[in-house]
């Protein structure tokens, strides 16, 4: 058809935000109540209207979860499933744990010539652990692709990408060919939730497993033997606690100044 | 001590602003510098970068890169790094910056290190993480270090031994060009006039409480000489353009006090504001979780609260 779609889209399965999370004595974040990040629905709603645009995966357009982490990571993949995606890809080796963005990009650039014939990578506008940002541009690098990334809006006329960014001081429009990597922002769009139809369909769809070794990589590369950088030190910060609370009546706007005025911040 | 390249954006006419002298200032605490700069800098800019350190200033002759989604920086960068061979590099931590850091570290095998706020002699790189519940040191283990720094990790200042730069055009290199990004159209985004969100010492944020009318947040802002900021209910609503909007998805400030009006705290808010010295809130709702992180809550309708704050404020300063 030429005009169908091979999307991959990143999902990472990260620590709940909502709730406290922890860095462990390892200096490695605990993941043990992990989710699909959030973040990454905004990408995987983009692919989904790409897809169905142009009629969806009967046409012949395919929608790619992939996920690199502990066998835990399946169940990012197995969300994405019952919310559309066609098939999920798999990563998971005990030496990638500890990996940073360097050997994370490193071990996803593999996955995605391993899978081949991509014309679109989607990914999150950042994880909601790191949140480093990272990926996506370093991704580009290494295989090559134009990036189109932080985009608030996506299209594609033909085989070219064409995206709004909005920066600090200017919103561009940003465009290049196909094949390429793009990052979105949660400006993007309204992603859906899993519906019972969608959790019954997602039994039914194919989840591929890959280790180092498939990738043709080995364990000196990736995990805390190939990552570039190192956590020294990881303190919690002391909470917050809450200070004096006052209700207005009538004179809240002098005391609040009186306040400011004790910190000496006025 | 460790030679350090540090990439400057483009330079303003007028000349090297605040956050450019900072990212010099924070180059300086790893060792000599010198600059990567993407637009061809005037005799007083140098002699300005001659001032803060530089040693030698990195051009990329008569190429314009400014069309262009970071490959090509990124290519030219990496270019500069292996003419002066540094030990690190420093860059802003803007989208771009991080961007360029995270496709040199691919080009230079080099660890990178985003969204510093201090940075150590032995390059020790100091950050928050997890929405701002943890402080981590970190180190880079590969020979060459790439950070990207936050606004105000150094404090703006001349060297204390000033160099006259030498001008060095490093040409973009063949094929940078060929896999890029075009940037085909820019709009520039209206400018406030009051301090920029991200180094503004007090935040006055608003929330869905204002009902759309920021003029409260607005005065109180310029009364303290403040910049403005909001949640997202305020921004998907569409009183105040996203650019405003401060969280997990907006931008993380830390100024020395933030004051929030018309916002419940939601986690992904709370995200972008709890590194702030001092929180304060007006809310209505005595429950609203903001009130579990200020140092000083005013449960009452901002409507009021703000103005008396402000007028306060105006007849002491007279
Ligand atoms: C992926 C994702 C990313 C997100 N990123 C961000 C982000 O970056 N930043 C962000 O802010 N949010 C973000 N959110 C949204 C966040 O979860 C909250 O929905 C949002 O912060 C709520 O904004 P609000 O507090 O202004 O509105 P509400 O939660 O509606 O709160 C309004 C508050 O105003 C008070 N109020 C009403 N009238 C008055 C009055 N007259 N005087 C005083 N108080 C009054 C009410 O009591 C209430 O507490 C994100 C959400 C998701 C899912």
């Amino acid at each position: 058809m030429g005009d169908t779609l091979k999307i991959v889209v990143l999902v990472k399965h990260v620590p709940d935000a909502q709730f406290d999370r922890h860095i462990g004595p390892d200096r490695t974040l605990e993941r043990s109540e992990s989710i699909l990040s959030e973040l990454d629905e905004y990408a995987l709603e983009a692919a989904l209207q790409l897809s169905e645009a142009r009629g969806g995966e009967k046409a012949g357009n395919q929608v790619i979860a992939l996920t690199m982490g502990t066998p835990d990571a399946a169940n990012a993949l197995k969300k994405a499933l019952q919310i559309g995606a066609s098939s999920g890809v798999h990563v998971t080796d005990e030496a990638l744990a500890a990996s940073d963005a360097w050997a994370t990009s490193l071990v996803l650039a593999a996955a995605l010539r391993e899978i081949g014939d991509i014309d679109l990578v989607l990914a999150g506008m950042a994880s909601t652990d790191g949140e480093t940002s990272l990926v996506p541009a370093q991704l580009a690098e290494r295989l090559g692709l134009p990036q189109l990334t932080f985009a608030s809006s996506l299209e594609i006329e033909g085989r070219t990408a064409v995206i709004r960014r909005d920066g600090g001081t200017t919103s561009d429009t940003v465009e290049a060919d196909l094949p390429a990597v793009v990052s979105v922002t949660d400006q993007i769009n309204e992603p859906r939730y899993p519906n019972f139809k969608g959790i019954l369909a997602a039994k039914k769809k194919k989840i591929a497993t890959f280790s180092l070794a498939d990738l043709g990589l080995d364990a000196g590369q990736t995990g805390s033997a190939g990552a570039l950088t190192r956590v020294e030190q990881a303190e919690p910060r002391p909470a917050r606690t809450a200070g004096t609370i006052i209700t207005d009546e009538g004179d809240a706007g002098m005391k609040l100044v009186d306040f400011l005025a004790a910190q000496k911040l006025v | 001590m460790t030679s350090t390249l540090v990439y400057l954006d483009v330079i303003p006419a007028e000349g090297l602003g605040k956050p450019q002298l900072e990212l010099l200032a924070a180059g300086r605490i790893l060792g000599p510098i010198s600059a990567a700069v993407v637009t061809q800098p005037s005799d007083a800019v140098v002699r300005e970068l001659g001032e803060h350190g530089v040693e030698t200033v990195y051009t990329p002759g008569d190429a314009d890169l400014s069309g262009y989604l970071v490959a090509p920086q990124a290519a030219w960068l990496a270019a500069v790094a292996s003419a002066a061979q540094p030990g690190a590099v420093v860059l802003d931590n803007s989208f771009e910056g991080k961007e360029i850091a995270g496709r040199l570290g691919v080009r230079l095998d080099a660890g990178v290190i985003t969204d510093v706020v201090a940075l150590e002699g032995d390059g020790t790189a100091h950050k928050t993480v997890l929405a701002g519940s943890y402080e981590v040191s970190a180190k880079v283990t590969s020979p060459v270090a790439v950070f990207a720094v936050k606004p105000g990790a150094a404090e703006a200042a001349p060297a204390p031994v000033a160099a006259s730069p030498a001008v060095k055009a490093i040409e973009v290199p063949e094929g940078a060009f060929a896999r890029a990004a075009r940037i085909t159209a820019r709009t520039d985004r209206p400018r406030s006039g009051r301090p920029e969100l991200t180094e503004a010492a007090i935040v006055v944020a608003g929330g869905r409480g204002t009902d759309g009318d920021f003029g409260p947040i607005e005065d109180l802002a310029d009364a303290l000489g403040a910049a403005v900021g909001a949640s997202r209910a305020a921004t998907d609503a569409g009183w105040i353009s996203h650019d405003f909007q401060v969280g997990q998805t907006g931008k993380t400030v830390s100024p020395q006090l933030y004051i929030s009006a018309g916002i419940s705290g939601a986690i992904q808010q709370k995200a972008g504001m709890q590194t702030a010295k001092v929180i304060v809130a007006v809310n209505s709702d005595p429950e609203s979780p903001v009130f579990e992180i200020a140092d000083f809550g005013v449960v009452g309708d901002l409507f009021k609260v703000l103005p008396q704050a402000t007028e306060e404020i105006k007849r002491r300063r007279a």
